[in-house]
C-alpha cells in the first residue's frame, strides 16, 4: 500500500509576521518558510506506519511555487521515498488543493492520504475534510492515535475532541529529525514536477482576499462602577447587547 | 486492500493552553551567502538537534559542573552522527569535511558552550588525530566506538610548566621491553578524567626539544595512569579539565601514534584544524547571546518603550550582530579552503583569534543589553562571558595567534 502525504510551505512558526503595505497579505519576501508543523506530524506519521511493515512506499507531495522542492527535499530528508510538485501559484485555496489531491490520488492510488490539521497561515483546516468528500473516501479528523489492522483491513483513528476523551499523550507523534545521511541521500530522491493541466484540474480561484490586517490592538480593561453603567457599555460600546 | 482512508491529523490541545512543538524559536540570521542547500538543513537539523536535546541542561551543567546523568550526551551526539564528521565512512563517520563539523561545532556550542568544548576536543582534537596518524590496526581499534560516541576521546599536551611553550614538555617515555613507560603530569587535559582514548605527547628524549616527541594512545584504566584532580574552572564548566598523572605508565609499542620522535609534526598540523573547528564554538556562544538579547531589548520596557528604541541599544546590538556576522564569514571561508586542501596556518589562527575575541565583547555586551538582569546567574549571560573567555586561551593563546600569523606574515612573499 501507498500512503501519500501532503505538505505545505509555510511561514516558519517562530517568525513574526508582519502585513504588507497594501494590505494584501502577509509579507513573505525574505521571510523563513518552513515545512507546516501539522504537515510534519502527518509525515512522521506516515514514516511510522510504513516502518512498521503496513505500506511499501511514502510519496510526500506539495502545491505551489518552486520554492515548494525545497520542503520537498526535508520531506525526502525525513524519509519520504518520493515526492511530487503540482506548479502552481502560491495562493491556493483549500478547494484548489482538495481537487489536485483528489487528481494526483487517481494518478498514484494510495490507500492512505496523510494531511495535517491545518495549515499554520490560512488556519483553514478544511482540505482534509474536501478531498475526502470529493474522493468519497471515509475520513477521520484531529486524530491522536492511528492504528492500522491488516488482517481486517481497518484503520481504527482516536479522535481528539474539544469535550472529550483526553489521552495521555498530547499529540500524536513527535516528528524526526533529519540526519545528515539521510539530508544526502534526500538530494538524490526523485521529486517529479506536474501542472494543473496535465492533472485536468481547472485552477479557478472561487475566493477572492479583499484584505488583510492586524487585529486591532488590545485595549486595557475599564473598572465600571454600577450595572447600569455595564449595561450602558454593552449596549453602546461593545455592541453585544 | 486497505480500506482508503483520508486522515487529517492534529496536535491534541492542551485545556491550559495550545502549544506547538515545544521548540525554542532562535534569532534567524541569512546566512545563505556561506551556505549551500544541504548545509543549511545540516544546520537546521543539528540546531533544533541541540535545542531540544542539549540546550535544556545547559543551565543545570554550569551549575553542577557536570554532564546530566539521566541522559547520554556522547550517545545522542553519536547517533546523530555527529562525532565522526570528518571520519572515513569505514568506521562509521560521514567523511564530509570541515566546514560541516564547524556548523556541528557553532551549533552545540549555541546550545551549551560546555558541552561544544568536550565534544570538539573529542570529534577534533582527537578523533581527528587517530584518523590522520593511526595506522589501520589503531584505526580499527579505536575509531569505532570513538564516532559511536560509545567512548570519549581527549588529547594531552600542556603540563603545569609547559603551556604555550609546548614543545618544552617534560613528561618522560623511556624505552622498555616491548614498549614504553611513561612518567609525568599532565595539565589542563579536557575530558582527560573520563576519556577512553587519549592521545597523549611525551618526550622520548628528555634532551631534544621538539625532535624528542612522540605521540602515544593511552586507554584508559592502564595501570599507572591516573586523572588526580578534576580542575574548578571560571567557565566552561561541566567539561571536564584534569591534571592527569603518569607513574611508570606502561604502554605498549603498538600504541606509538605515528614515529618515534616525530610527534611533533602530528602535534602541530593538528593545531591548524583545531583550531579551525574550535572556532566555530565562539561563533555559537555569540549567536546564543543575540538569542537572549534581541527579543529582551524588544519586550524590556523603560520610560514608556521597549529600551530597543533607543540609540544607544541599537547600536550595541548593531555591533554584536556584525561582529558575529563577520567572525562567522570568516571561519566557515576559511573552513571551505581547508576541506578544498588549502590549509594555511596563518588564518586557521586568524579565526579562532577573532572569534575568540569577538566572542568575549558580544558576550559582555550581551550581559549589558540585560542591565541587572544581566547580571543575576538566573539569565544565561554571565555563563556566556565565562565560557566566552575560555577560547581566547585554549588550543593557543591570543598571544601565541598573534606570534605565529605575524612570524607567518613576516616569511610571506
Amino acid at each position: 500500500m501507498k500512503i501519500m502525504v501532503a505538505i505545505k510551505r509555510v511561514v516558519d512558526y517562530a517568525v513574526k509576521i508582519r502585513i504588507k503595505s497594501d494590505k494584501t497579505g502577509v509579507e513573505t519576501t525574505n521571510v523563513k518558510m518552513s515545512m507546516n508543523p501539522f504537515c510534519e506530524i502527518a509525515l512522521e506519521e506516515a514514516l511510522k506506519i510504513k516502518e512498521s511493515g503496513f505500506a511499501s512506499e511514502v510519496i510526500a507531495v506539495s502545491m505551489g511555487p518552486a520554492q515548494c522542492v525545497d520542503t520537498l527535499r526535508t520531506g525526502l530528508a525525513m524519509g519520504a521515498d518520493r515526492a511530487i510538485h503540482v506548479d502552481a501559484p502560491a495562493t491556493l485555496f483549500p478547494l484548489s488543493v482538495a481537487k489536485l489531491l483528489k487528481a494526483l490520488v487517481e494518478v498514484e492510488k494510495p490507500g492512505l492520504l496523510i494531511l495535517g490539521k491545518q495549515a499554520i497561515d490560512d488556519d483553514c483546516n478544511q482540505t482534509g475534510q474536501m478531498v475526502a468528500g470529493l474522493l468519497n473516501w471515509p475520513q477521520g479528523t484531529f486524530a491522536s492515535k492511528v492504528v492500522l489492522d491488516k488482517e481486517k483491513n481497518v484503520a481504527t483513528v482516536d479522535r481528539e475532541v474539544d469535550g472529550g476523551l483526553e489521552t495521555a499523550d498530547l499529540r500524536l507523534n513527535q516528528p524526526r529529525y533529519a540526519t545528515l545521511p539521510n539530508i544526502m541521500k534526500a538530494k538524490s530522491k526523485a521529486i517529479k514536477k506536474m501542472t494543473a493541466e496535465e492533472l485536468k484540474v481547472e485552477m479557478r480561484s472561487d475566493m477572492e482576499v479583499v484584505q488583510v490586517i492586524e487585529p486591532p490592538k488590545r485595549k486595557a480593561g475599564v473598572i465600571v462602577s454600577s450595572v447600569d453603567e455595564l449595561v450602558d457599555k454593552l449596549m453602546n460600546e461593545a455592541h453585544v447587547i | 486492500m486497505m480500506q482508503r482512508l483520508a486522515v487529517a491529523v492534529a496536535v491534541a490541545r492542551q485545556r491550559v493552553g495550545a502549544s506547538l512543538p515545544q521548540r525554542t524559536p532562535a534569532a534567524f540570521f541569512s546566512t545563505s551567502m556561506l551556505f549551500d542547500e544541504t548545509q543549511i538543513k545540516f544546520k537546521e537539523g543539528v540546531q533544533q538537534f541541540a535545542q531540544d536535546q542539549i540546550a535544556p541542561h545547559a543551565d543545570k551543567i554550569d551549575k553542577m559542573d557536570s554532564f546530566p546523568e539521566d541522559v547520554n550526551l556522547w550517545k545522542l551526539m553519536g547517533d546523530f552522527n555527529l562525532h565522526g564528521l570528518t571520519a572515513p565512512a569505514e568506521y562509521g563517520g560521514l567523511d564530509v569535511g570541515y566546514l560541516y563539523h564547524c556548523l556541528a561545532m557553532e551549533e552545540i556550542s549555541r546550545a551549551s558552550a560546555s558541552v561544544g568544548l568536550s565534544y570538539g576536543v573529542h570529534s577534533n582534537v582527537c578523533l581527528s588525530q587517530l584518523v590522520r596518524h593511526g595506522n589501520a590496526t589503531q584505526k580499527d581499534k579505536y575509531l569505532r566506538k570513538l564516532i559511536s560516541g560509545e567512548h570519549v576521546g581527549a588529547l594531552s599536551i600542556s603540563e603545569p610548566g609547559a603551556g604555550s611553550d609546548a614543545v618544552g614538555i617534560k613528561c618522560k617515555a623511556e624505552r622498555v621491553d616491548g614498549g614504553y613507560v611513561l612518567n609525568g603530569n599532565k595539565m589542563w587535559c579536557s575530558n582527560g578524567g573520563i576519556a577512553d582514548t587519549l592521545v597523549v605527547y611525551a618526550k622520548t628524549d628528555v634532551n631534544a626539544r621538539s625532535k624528542g616527541i612522540t605521540a602515544f594512545i593511552v586507554e584508559k584504566g592502564t595501570p599507572g595512569f591516573n586523572a588526580a584532580q578534576k580542575l574548578d574552572k571560571l567557565g566552561m564548566r561541566g567539561s571536564g579539565t584534569y591534571e592527569l598523572v603518569f607513574e611508570n605508565c606502561f604502554v605498549p609499542k603498538e600504541n606509538i601514534l605515528g614515529e618515534e620522535g616525530k610527534g611533533v609534526y602530528i602535534m602541530m598540523s593538528g593545531l591548524d584544524l583545531e583550531r579551525l573547528v574550535l572556532a566555530a564554538g565562539p561563533i555559537g556562544i555569540m549567536q546564543a547571546c543575540l538569542d537572549v538579547a534581541l527579543p529582551y531589548v524588544r519586550q524590556r520596557e523603560q520610560f514608556g518603550r521597549p529600551i530597543g528604541e533607543f540609540q544607544l541599544m541599537q547600536g550595541k546590538i548593531a555591533d554584536m550582530y556584525a561582529s558575529l556576522q563577520s567572525s562567522r564569514s570568516y571561519v566557515y571561508s576559511v573552513a571551505r579552503d581547508c576541506d578544498n586542501g588549502k590549509v594555511i596556518s596563518k588564518d586557521c589562527a586568524g579565526v579562532i583569534l577573532v572569534a575568540a575575541e569577538n566572542a568575549t565583547q558580544v558576550a559582555l555586551q550581551a550581559i549589558q543589553c540585560l542591565g541587572g538582569n544581566g547580571y543575576m546567574n538566573e539569565y544565561p549571560t554571565g555563563r556566556y562571558l565565562r565560557d566566552a573567555k575560555l577560547y581566547e586561551i585554549a588550543a593557543g593563546t591570543s598571544e601565541i595567534r598573534r606570534m605565529l600569523m605575524g612570524r607567518e606574515l613576516f616569511k610571506d612573499q
